[in-house]
């Protein structure tokens, strides 16, 4: 059982930078995101993207945000528990249990959710029937090289992962890579050797084309695509592989008996608490007039929740506002020494 | 203002005025029509404000460029009538545009 005054829901540019305004004030806070790695739709979506609006940097990219704010959170010792997601929570008088899926427990006073607009998952083919074989010849992702060895392999999509996969499988396996137009996303030498393999005949490109329906019975044999003119094909195939990139679902904190707005959650805009005492809500997740999906607006209400949760935590302590540039007790905790 | 027509999969239809210089993602968004989800808010980061365009009206829209196509790789069931609804932006040229949501967009 890990304790701590704050329990931050996303790892996120808000939610780290609600690890620094904790900090400041003395809070302890652990962050938790379902990711591999801290950044959220920064890293995940647009590390390389170019961002002009963040207030006294002219330019960053999502990484490099993600990098400073990181450096930034330091001297708080902040832990960052990844590949976890948050999957319930209970109160008992005042203080909130969070279980995550790795069967870690959590106990604190209060709850930041910073969770953007909810977890990653990949997107999935637009075909029903597949759904019970994924895992076993169906996948989004690749995990184990050696289940795709000497198969009838048929890949998805027109991006890095569905290209990098198309060429690791041909050198064992019979690839059909399929896509709904005839341009493909890729790294230039990724699209040379993907040309050079179809011209020796190692892969076969299909395009632009979409799965239109599989076999019926217990193992997929084949798949038939068809293009925009329905002109259907017959593909005999063993593994279907999509790549078609990562969706963002809410997942349980839709459950939580907070006020929703579709799938953002109401707060008040003082200390941006939910309805639920101790729990609290910033940056896209959030909701109130005149919300802003801004990086800069998340910051801001990160400043303001945290306020909230140093009372939380902190009932006999009285709150007192300090600038970094004079309290010394600031600096100390941001570890600088004069 | 011009008018955009919003055709829902069962076939209900909506038709709003939308303010020039809005997308049309953000006149579905504004006015509740259902079937634009539009999760990254017109990031173009998301595929969720995926629309197919009716035949009619696609030669008044200038060309999707190529990081939108690449966006709608990822969309539910795109056709070759696939745009995302963020980056239509309203003006008096396109007064009239008929769009269909899709299915579903995740």
């Amino acid at each position: 059982m890990i304790k701590t005054d704050v329990v931050i829901i996303g790892a996120g540019p808000i939610g780290l930078f609600a690890v620094h305004q904790l900090g400041i004030k003395g809070l302890k806070s652990e962050v938790i995101d379902n990711l591999d790695k801290a950044g959220g739709q920064c890293i995940e979506l647009y590390p390389d993207k170019p961002i002009y609006d963040i207030p006294a940097v002219p330019e960053c990219s999502g990484m490099s945000l993600i990098d400073n704010l990181l450096e930034q959170i330091k001297p708080f010792g902040s832990k960052i528990h990844l590949n976890e997601r948050v999957q319930e929570i209970k109160e008992e008088k005042g203080l909130w249990t969070l279980k995550t899926s790795n069967k870690k427990t959590f106990t604190t006073p209060n709850i930041i959710i910073a969770g953007g607009v909810g977890s990653f998952e990949p997107r999935k083919l637009p075909l029903k029937e597949l759904t019970k074989f994924e895992n076993k010849s169906v996948f989004y992702s690749v995990t184990n090289k050696n289940l795709f060895k000497n198969k009838k392999i048929s890949i998805f999509g027109g991006g890095d992962s569905a290209l990098d996969w198309a060429l690791e499988f041909a050198k064992y396996s019979k690839v059909t890579l399929i896509h709904r137009r005839n341009e493909f996303r890729g790294a230039p030498h990724t699209l040379k050797e993907l040309n050079k393999l179809k011209k020796e005949g190692k892969i076969i490109i299909k395009t632009p084309f979409q799965i239109d329906s599989i076999n019926e019975g217990k193992e997929i044999k084949f798949i038939k695509i068809k293009n925009d003119d329905e002109k259907t094909e017959k593909i005999e195939t063993d593994i279907v592989l999509g790549f078609f990139g990562l969706i963002m679902q809410l997942g349980p904190i839709a459950e939580w008996g907070l006020n929703m707005d579709k799938k953002t959650i109401k707060v008040n805009t003082q200390n941006f608490q939910t309805n639920k005492p101790g729990i609290f809500a910033i940056g896209d997740i959030c909701s109130y007039p005149g919300k802003l999906k801004l990086i800069l607006s998340g910051f801001h209400e990160a400043a303001l929740a945290s306020v909230e949760c140093f009372k939380r935590a902190r009932p006999n302590e009285t709150y007192r506002f300090q600038f970094t540039t004079s309290s010394k007790e600031i600096q100390d905790r941001l570890g600088i020494k004069k | 203002m011009p008018k955009i027509t919003y055709i829902e999969q069962n076939g209900n239809s909506k038709t709003i005025e939308v303010d020039n210089g809005l997308t049309v993602m953000e006149g579905a968004v504004q006015n509740n029509i259902t079937g634009i989800d539009a999760d990254c808010g017109g990031a173009m980061a998301c595929a969720t404000c995926h629309v197919y365009v009716e035949d009619s009206c696609l030669n008044k829209l200038p060309k999707a460029e190529e990081a939108e196509q690449d966006m709608i790789d990822m969309a539910y069931k795109p056709n070759k009538n696939s745009r995302l609804s963020c980056q239509i932006v309203v003006s008096d040229e396109i007064d009239g545009l008929t769009v269909t949501t899709p299915e579903k967009q995740t």
